[in-house]
């Protein structure tokens, strides 16, 4: 019983990082990989992107915290974060 | 967390919703009363109330700042609206240069004068509703980053809990239309289901938009990626300023009277004048810019100008005619203007501010409720146990919270009333009630049972709000029962929101006090556990 107690706490601890630390990080990196990608005008990219960022962060944390494992939770988190990492590394400031 | 979607995010609705609810209701509630900061600072200033616009009034700015402050560099006259009485009357004193260290801006000089006899007006010293409006987003006396930042991140798990609070009902319309009062914790989930859902649309908008107004402080990394780390070259390009220094002051020079070019720019843009700024007043290079109200389209761009029309001072020529274009905006650029032009109610309808206000109120009882309902739960769960010291906190912190609140709100208003008008420091010690009230009764709310505390923090602010019109009526003359306080409708509507919201106080307190029913009847079995819902 204590064990499962444990075991669940460490989860929501687990799931609670992902969802405010990781779901930062990915709206921070989507935020960026968009401003450089959309296809406008760089000052409507950047606005365009801020503006949906705060949607991004509130899926990230419903999504930490709806998926049935806790490694999915992570790997949902941190794969488009690394995906966004890259593009935002290989576009570079659109100027 | 293992069980289904549904009850994940009542999981995170009621954690997320709890640990920042008390900052929340605090956030909702002074935000709430910023709809009116402006009508709530002039209810503060009894000495204005007497001002009244007359025809001259323009005239007698213009000789009342020549005769106070003749060598200003720059004057500004805000001109009375529907909502202030009197004149506003700012100057930039000659000599040093505008100093702008530290960001802020220099606002120099200022004083108010009576609009109808030109008199220069000493209101009593308060801080009026904008204590209020900057408490709902920077706090008190914490350093205003820090500040900022724990009130967005409590503003995402806002927006985290209305997500999570929205998937977590299933019935969001048919509980809407339920309530079954007097059932203790199934009345406070109707009463929280009926406060979100009545008003979610708004709950969405206020909560979106207030992080949309920080989002260059919350996510610059869209900045930094696509200007190279540059953010002065993003403003320059998001909110293009077309000002060009002032020259040195010019040799001295009569100018012309204001009236004619007053009436020739109302006539111009078909509405009255509202601002008249003047660069090097009394000189031959004087500049009176004059302008009407703005307005504001809902999609518009957020910082863009009044329609305004520039003169040489001491001729009367017309220099330039300025009317503000629709720039063209993108989708998302027309997103975040309407969402912070809602958030800001950048439009003067009095009607929509009445929704707004009454949606604010709807959004401070939706958090209320959520957190009673916590209590409420968990002191049902304990059966006859005796509450633990946790479950004590959380309560004493609600109390503090809701009806403490309510209390330090009402004492700022009775303080502004009964605290010598001359008071040295006044502002400060308006303050200073609002905060010791609300400790006080935090200390109050965590060291009396349950129940009785409520009872008397309820029974506390009934009479403290419901008192304050009559105050009104002891220490001014511009109450309920006067000519002024209907000529200015922000007077006698501020008096009756006192007393509609004291009396909201005391239903509240005869709901409490009313002995319980047999708290051991038998729940009948067709109604819906409380899983089901949220919570």
């Amino acid at each position: 019983m204590s064990q499962l107690k444990n075991a669940t706490r460490l989860s929501v601890a687990s799931r609670a990082i992902a969802a405010v630390l990781g779901g930062y990080a990915l709206s921070a990196t989507a935020t960026a990989a968009l401003s450089v990608g959309l296809p406008m005008s760089r000052m409507d990219a950047v606005i365009t992107a801020s503006v949906l960022s705060f949607l991004i962060y509130s899926v990230a944390v419903i999504w930490a915290f709806a998926c049935a494992t806790t490694a999915r939770a992570w790997a949902g988190i941190a794969i488009p974060t690394l995906l966004c990492g890259a593009l935002v590394w290989l576009l570079g400031p659109a100027s | 967390m293992n069980g289904s979607l549904r009850q994940s995010m009542a999981w995170l609705h009621t954690w997320s919703g709890l640990l920042l609810g008390w900052l929340l209701v605090a956030v909702f509630v002074t935000g709430t009363s910023a709809y009116y900061r402006e009508e709530i600072s002039l209810w503060m200033e009894p000495e204005l109330h007497q001002s009244t616009a007359s025809d001259d009034t323009m005239d007698l700015a213009w000789q009342t700042l020549g005769r106070i402050a003749p060598e200003a560099r720059s004057w500004d006259i805000s001109l009375p609206d529907a909502r202030n009485p009197a004149v506003q009357l700012r100057w930039q004193p000659a000599g040093e240069e505008q100093p702008r260290q530290g960001g802020g801006r220099n606002r120099g000089e200022q004083a108010w004068m009576d609009a109808g006899s030109g008199e220069v007006l000493t209101p009593r010293e308060t801080r009026g509703g904008h204590f209020l409006y900057r408490f709902h987003f920077e706090l008190y006396g914490v350093p205003r980053l820090w500040a900022r930042w724990l009130i967005c991140v409590a503003t995402m798990f806002m927006l985290v809990a209305i997500i999570s609070g929205v998937i977590t009902h299933k019935k969001i319309f048919k509980d809407f239309f339920t309530f079954r009062p007097g059932k203790g914790q199934r009345s406070w989930l109707d009463a929280h289901n009926a406060s979100a859902v009545l008003a979610l649309p708004f709950h969405f908008m206020i909560t979106y938009s207030g992080l949309l107004l920080f989002m260059v402080m919350l996510m610059p990394w869209g900045i930094d990626a696509a200007y190279d780390g540059d953010r002065r070259a993003f403003f320059d390009e998001a909110f293009p300023r077309s000002t060009e220094a002032p020259g040195p002051a010019g040799e001295p020079a009569d100018m012309v009277a204001i009236g004619p070019l007053a009436a020739a720019t109302a006539a111009r843009f078909e509405r009255p004048v509202s601002r008249i700024e003047v660069q090097h007043p009394n000189r031959e290079n004087a500049r009176i810019r004059i302008s009407v109200e703005q307005d504001v389209a809902i999609s518009g761009r957020r910082r863009g100008g009044s329609p305004t029309q520039v003169f040489q001072g001491s001729s009367g020529d017309l220099l330039e005619t300025i009317e503000p274009r629709e720039a063209p905006t993108p989708l998302m650029g027309k997103v975040y203007n309407v969402m912070t032009n809602l958030h800001l109610v950048r439009f003067a309808d009095p009607l929509v501010r009445l929704l707004f206000f009454f949606s604010g109120l709807a959004g401070s009882a939706m958090v209320a409720t959520g957190m009673l309902l916590w209590v409420s739960k968990r002191t049902q769960q304990l059966r006859r146990q005796q509450p633990g010291a946790a479950l004590k906190l959380v309560n004493g912190l609600n109390m503090a919270s809701i009806t403490g609140l309510l209390a330090a709100i009402g004492a700022y208003f009775a303080a502004n009333r009964v605290l010598p008008a001359t008071l040295a420091e006044r502002s400060s010690w308006e303050i200073r009630v609002f905060f010791l009230v609300w400790l006080t009764s935090l200390v109050h709310g965590l060291l009396r049972p349950h129940r009785r505390g409520w009872i008397e923090q309820l029974a506390v602010i009934t009479v403290l709000w419901l008192a304050l019109p009559f105050l009104d009526m002891v220490t001014t003359d511009s109450h309920l029962f006067s000519a002024a306080a209907w000529r200015l409708g922000a007077l006698a509507g501020f008096d009756l929101i006192c007393l509609l919201l004291g009396a909201l106080w005391g239903y509240a307190l005869w709901r409490v006090a009313k002995p319980k029913p047999d708290k051991r009847k038998p729940a009948r079995a067709r109604e819906p556990a409380l899983a089901e819902g949220n919570a």
